[in-house]
């Protein structure tokens, strides 16, 4: 069974300043993780590779150079292959151009299965994994929070939504995001981390996974965020002192009024 | 100072001690439990063998890796700090260095993997310093050598599965009459005497070994006959970087607790922090820690580079264990009251830091190994 993992490196957003004076993120000096929901997919990846014989895991993860340091770690928890996408044109990316640069990495290596985080800490649009999916046309399963079951044909997952769970089951290959709620990633290995440096780290550009030029980068982005802003929602509730029945009506006519 | 490499195994034990070691420290003191769910999870993440070869079921990496890992489990307990060193230092080593194949084989690997704990027996009620006054004796009839006597002090005894076990073969040879034997916990005859209740590391468990006509196999002997005291000495000379690099985490330990209180306690409105008196201390506790990692450091490097390194190792663990006693008693001192109490960690960081002056050579004893170096 082939697997590919989705990870990406954000900065640890727990230690982040504004700068005051333009109300952006300093970004400089910040100290950067693996983005915690993917630690979730790899640690799915590597329960499926715990039950099916003959699994490789390989990840792929588009950033800087600086990812590979992400990317050797990544080696002392047990995955087999880590694939670095790092060239100036992906810069500037909006999920668009993210997930089709991504798709087109994809598309070089055999997969069953993908495996994506549900949403990255410094974005959270949990677009990325759904538009790889429809770049790659296979069916998507996203908020897993459990393996139920895993055969060489299929896959049967627990998506949970805030109040309820449901459980599916789709055939290979498909693509699932993964929460970091119930899913711990296990210890990394001594060994392996010793080991880690001593294993490969592919190096991509757009030159060998042939993206096309207007679909990349800040080129190719479809969306372009001109200001971020906390939204100040103001809700303003109504007190209706009566008898239920009367209640009842009157709600029914200010929703009525209100869809008007 | 540190590669890459290392710091990488460096962040995994961080990571690993803040996750499952540190929630666990008081408690198990304050129970005196040996963490058997730690122990696990050190097996499940390869943590049993580190500076040992893969082909012996090891990690591949060094002794610095292997230091660097002990330093950090022991900033937050130094229990857990010396069930792996002594399992490493003290029972894997003698097996990896002088053990045959055959031992090897059927030792250390599971030893390495963590599927078996191991321990180290040479003191004795009346051989502690004086290693050479040995009174259990091995009698070899036929295939089998036959072991009478005890010895105390025994870390991790009751918990492990395999002991290095020194014993005199004969008498009239002294120092150059005694051998070294793998003992398993199901021989006949072997038995455990009493429990040691401890001023510190009380989760560990320290017990009396007794061998009553305890029959050994001729090949669990390690070595040849008479090899015993060398085998000893040189497993002891690497078991003190081991046992350095605990002291060295109980004392950064102890200095985090107290930077982080005396920057937030206040007292006549300002930060503790801000009182020249602290400063000074915090900067002497520093520095002493500073070259205390040093001195750790470069013994492991040392051996790594298969360098003499008995004299490192002395000083690295001399400095280290009384650097390790000064800072948690500075500590305590820091924070006033609040250090005497339990519900803070340094009153057990000094009771766990005094033990590393005394244990696996006592810091007389490593100034007679430094002495030694230093007149030859």
């Amino acid at each position: 069974m082939n697997i590919i993992v989705l990870v990406k490196q954000v900065p640890n957003t727990t230690n982040m300043k504004v700068d005051p004076l333009h109300g952006t993120l300093i970004r400089s000096g910040v100290d950067t993780i693996i983005n915690p929901d993917d630690l979730a997919s790899i640690e799915l990846a590597l329960q499926v590779k715990d039950n099916i014989q003959d699994t490789h895991i390989r990840v792929i993860t588009m950033g800087p150079a600086q990812a590979k340091n992400m990317l050797v770690d990544l080696y002392g928890y047990g995955v087999d292959d880590c694939v670095l996408l790092s060239d100036s044109a992906f810069a500037g990316a909006d999920t668009w151009a993210t997930s089709y640069t991504l798709a087109k990495a994809i598309e070089r290596y055999p997969y069953d299965l993908i495996i994506a985080g549900r949403q990255a800490i410094d974005g959270d649009t949990a677009q990325v994994g759904p538009q790889v999916a429809q770049h790659c046309n296979i069916p998507q399963i996203t908020y897993v929070s459990k393996l139920q079951e895993i055969t060489k044909q299929n896959i049967t997952v627990v998506k949970s939504y805030e109040d309820y769970d449901e459980l599916l089951s789709c055939n290979f290959p498909c693509l699932i995001t993964a929460l970091s709620d119930k899913t711990t990633l296990r210890d990394a290995s001594f060994t392996m981390v010793w080991h880690a440096d001593k294993k490969n780290i592919t190096t991509l550009t757009n030159k060998e996974i042939q993206g096309d030029p207007h679909n990349i980068g800040l080129k190719g982005s479809l969306t372009q965020v001109k200001k971020t802003f906390v939204k100040t929602v103001e809700k303003k509730g109504q007190m209706i002192s009566n008898d239920v029945d009367l209640a009842a009506k009157k709600i029914a006519q200010i929703l009525k009024d209100a869809t008007h | 100072m540190l590669s890459e490499k290392h710091k990488r195994v460096q962040r995994l034990a961080r990571e690993f001690t803040q996750k499952h070691v540190a929630p666990l420290a008081s408690e198990i003191d304050e129970n005196h439990r040996f963490p058997n769910e730690t122990l696990i999870k050190m097996i499940q993440c390869n943590m049993m063998g580190i500076p040992y070869p893969s082909t012996y079921g090891g990690s591949d990496a060094d002794t610095l890796a292997y230091v660097l890992t002990i330093e950090e489990l022991s900033k937050a307990c130094a229990t857990t700090g010396v069930i792996l060193s002594a399992h490493t230092s003290l029972a894997s080593f003698p097996l990896y260095a002088f053990g045959s194949e055959y031992l090897k084989e059927k030792y250390l690997i599971d030893l390495n993997k963590g599927n078996t704990l191991g321990a180290f027996a040479l003191t004795e009620p009346n051989a502690g310093s004086d290693a050479s006054a040995q009174k259990t004796t091995a009698v070899l009839t036929n295939d089998y050598y036959v072991l009478n006597g005890s010895k105390i002090f025994i870390t991790n005894a009751i918990e492990a599965d395999t002991y290095i076990v020194f014993a005199m073969t004969d008498a009239s040879l002294k120092t150059k009459g005694i051998s070294a034997f793998v003992v398993e916990k199901e021989f006949e005859g072997f038995s455990f005497g009493k429990k040691e209740r401890k001023l510190g590391i009380c989760a560990s468990s320290t017990s009396e070994l007794i061998f009553n006509h305890v029959k050994v196999p001729k090949e669990n002997r390690i070595g040849k006959e008479g090899d015993g005291f060398k085998i000893a000495l040189a497993t002891l000379d690497g078991g003190r970087i081991g046992i350095a690099a605990q002291a060295l985490g109980i004392a950064k330990g102890a200095y985090q607790e107290a930077l982080n209180y005396t920057k937030s306690r206040k007292q006549f409105d300002r930060p503790l922090s801000a009182f020249q008196n602290t400063q000074f201390v915090l900067a002497e506790m520093a520095t002493q820690i500073e070259a205390a990692s040093l001195l750790v450091y470069q013994a492991a490097i040392a051996k790594d580079t298969q360098k003499n390194f008995a004299k490192e190792a002395a000083m690295a663990k001399l400095f280290a264990s009384e650097t390790a006693m000064k800072v948690t008693t500075q500590a305590v001192q820091l924070l006033g009251g609040y250090g005497y109490i339990k519900d803070y960690p340094v009153e057990r960081m000094m009771r766990d830091a005094k033990i590393t002056e005394i244990y696996e050579g006592t810091s007389e004893v490593q100034k007679m190994v430094i002495a030694s170096a230093e007149l030859r």
